[in-house]
């Protein structure tokens, strides 16, 4: 983990055997890690393997059973201020977007700011207005999440998330209900966010992508992070027979 | 040709087809004409405008009257006013009122007196109306006034109807299609409110508010209304006599408690469809239980049930009239007591045809703005 050695020690996310379990079922196994401001990561691995519900633990939108999760100096427990506090810093995009359908584009992400901000309903639309026109769809915002593509209806819900002014962003496989010509439409604007120096763990199974953007990518599988490395020496000196396994079989296609 | 195309393919298509199709004009005719015939030429509908008073409102003293007129003017005004502020349904909601007020006013249906009394309503509605039109664009935030004002209606309709003093009028005077209005008006705007909170309890993760909301629901729905409104009228006196309340307040409080139970379970089929995704969505963004459920997860709930909670608002209205058997007269009730009057005896056909006519025509009326509102919500459309 030589990229760690580099980096500025000055963690924003720290995870400390973190573990889960649904009912019966272990699903993260002692998750030991943390992440540096403006780093971004890409977590992949088989499905079922914990990636999604590890993001799910950072606003908790999973409860962790064991271990700490510290997220901008606020530690994640069962104090409800505590934890809007931390999803007001931490905004997420979801693989079916899960936008409002009974509000406009417009208003899906003005809601947060008018609501969580308390910014009056010009300001939030100024701001609201601004990230439409800077994921490319201004034209759209008076639109319903019905009537727009799924592609474009991705990008509203980063505008959403980007609305919140949220310090880390977190993808939960962002590309994966998307028709494949929509697939870069949505990458792009996560790849220029990348380059403003937003914080962002990206759960995806688009290996370009992570090629291109990540300093860093997790290879989760069986609720343990078994591999965790720079993209060269991840895809091109990976240590564990299950990446191995894994990057030959995604690079097939 | 397309007619006789038409009608031969979907009316005479096989022998059996035509069988069906002549036999059920040979009954259509002669059921409407039996009732036509009846209707004019046996029927006698002197009954109707002869106790015209007592079906509108019961044995309120005309003393009084004044007072229902008041409510009236009320009412009238500040339909006119929101139907000019919101513009849309509500502004044809008016002007459909203010239609069926002129044409009222227009026929010798009523005495002088009364038709000059329907036609200030429709002038005052009318006026309202425009004052509305006119007063949309220049103050903003006029809305919440206006609703608000709608919910003081409620207690002035009743101080205004009750009175003070030497002149009050009992509510035991109370009656007519005015009792009706009034029990069912009360009824829906304070069981709906009611039945919402009681939803969210039956799905709060607390156990002592789902327990006791869960309790409530279903306890209530295990009883008949008339049980309940005995209950209110009989048992209450009994177990706690040094409590007096009015029979009507009894009345309204045993429906009002009643339907909230029905309401729970249909608004609870609403929040029972909205995916898990936009609770997290929300809960991402930081809003609370209190926001996302007020701005999120109700507005769609509600949205997809508007059909059941109607449902439920004209089986109450209907409902309204299981208050005859503990003793109070509103519409139904009125009715029987005209029927039971020795100068109009054997006319019940003629009442009671009446009578239904006036349920009918409130019971469509909410359906139609129902279906006006689905429409206009964009309900089934995804």
């Amino acid at each position: 983990m030589d990229h760690l050695e580099n980096a500025p020690n000055d963690p924003i996310i720290v995870c400390e055997d973190v573990h889960k379990w649904f009912d019966d079922f272990h699903v993260l196994k002692g998750i030991t890690t943390s992440f540096q401001k403006g780093e971004k990561a890409v977590i992949c691995g088989p499905s079922g393997s914990g990636k999604s519900t590890f993001i799910r633990t950072l606003n908790r939108l999973e409860e962790h059973q064991r271990g700490t999760i510290i997220v901008d100096g606020v530690e994640l427990s069962d104090d409800l201020r505590n934890i809007n506090l931390i999803r007001q810093e931490v905004g997420m995009v979801f693989q079916q977007f899960n936008l409002f359908p009974h509000l406009t584009n417009l208003q899906n992400i003005t809601l947060g700011p008018i609501r969580v901000r308390k910014m009056t309903k010009s300001e939030a639309e100024e701001i609201a207005l601004s990230l439409l026109e800077r994921v490319d769809i201004v034209d759209q915002a008076y639109k319903y999440p019905s009537e727009i593509s799924g592609g474009q209806q991705q990008r509203v819900a980063i505008a959403r998330a980007l609305a919140m002014e949220p310090k880390i962003m977190l993808f939960d496989e962002p590309t994966s209900a998307l028709d494949p010509e929509m697939i870069t439409e949505v990458l792009d604007v996560m790849r220029e966010l990348a380059r403003s120096g937003m914080t962002m763990l990206v759960v995806t199974h688009e290996m370009g992508f992570a090629r291109e953007v990540a300093d860093r990518i997790l290879f989760f599988d069986e609720g343990a992070i078994v591999e965790d490395a720079a993209p060269a020496n991840f895809f091109d000196n990976p240590q564990h027979e299950r990446t191995k396994l894994f990057i030959s079989q995604t690079l097939q296609h | 040709m397309k007619i006789l195309s038409w009608l031969k393919d979907n009316l005479f298509s096989t022998w059996y087809n035509t069988l069906l199709t002549v036999l059920a004009l040979g009954f259509v005719y002669f059921l409407s004409k039996g009732i036509l015939v009846w209707a004019f030429t046996d029927a006698n509908w002197d009954v109707i405008p002869a106790n015209l008073q007592l079906f509108s409102v019961g044995a309120y003293p005309r003393s009084e009257i004044w007072r229902v007129w008041v409510v009236l003017y009320t009412v009238c005004a500040l339909l006119g006013l929101s139907g000019g502020i919101w513009g849309g349904l509500p502004f044809r909601f008016a002007i459909g009122i203010g239609s069926v007020g002129f044409v009222c006013a227009l026929l010798p249906l009523f005495e002088w007196a009364t038709r000059g009394w329907i036609f200030g309503n429709v002038a005052l509605l009318g006026a309202f109306l425009v004052l509305g039109v006119n007063v949309r664009g220049l103050v903003s935030k006029m809305r919440p006034w206006i609703l608000g004002a709608w919910l003081l209606s409620f207690p002035w309709t009743l101080i205004m109807l009750r009175g003070f003093g030497e002149n009050s009028v009992l509510t035991t005077n109370w009656g007519g299609l005015l009792l009706t209005l009034i029990l069912a008006a009360v009824g829906i705007v304070f069981c709906f409110p009611l039945g919402v909170l009681l939803a969210l309890g039956r799905r709060s993760s607390f156990p002592a508010v789902k327990w006791v909301s869960t309790a409530y629901i279903e306890l209530v729905r295990g009883v008949p209304l008339i049980t309940i409104l005995f209950m209110a009228q009989i048992m209450i006196p009994i177990f706690m006599p040094n409590v007096r309340l009015d029979k009507v307040l009894r009345a309204m409080l045993g429906i009002t408690f009643f339907s909230a139970a029905y309401m729970a379970e249909n608004v609870r089929g609403g929040l029972q469809a909205i995916p898990k995704g936009q609770y997290e969505a929300a809960h991402a963004l930081g809003l609370n239980y209190p926001l996302t459920t007020l701005f999120i997860i109700l507005p769609q709930a509600l949205r997809s049930v508007i059909p059941a909670i109607v449902g439920q608002f004209i089986a109450l209205f209907k409902d309204t009239s299981l208050v005859t058997i503990v003793g109070l007269l509103d519409l139904l009730g009125i009715a029987k007591t005209v029927i039971a009057n020795p100068d109009w005896l054997g006319l019940q056909a003629e009442v009671y045809l009446f009578v239904a006519v006036i349920y009918f025509v409130f019971s469509y009326s909410m359906s139609y703005v129902s279906q006006k509102i689905e429409t206009a919500l964009g309900v089934g459309k995804t």
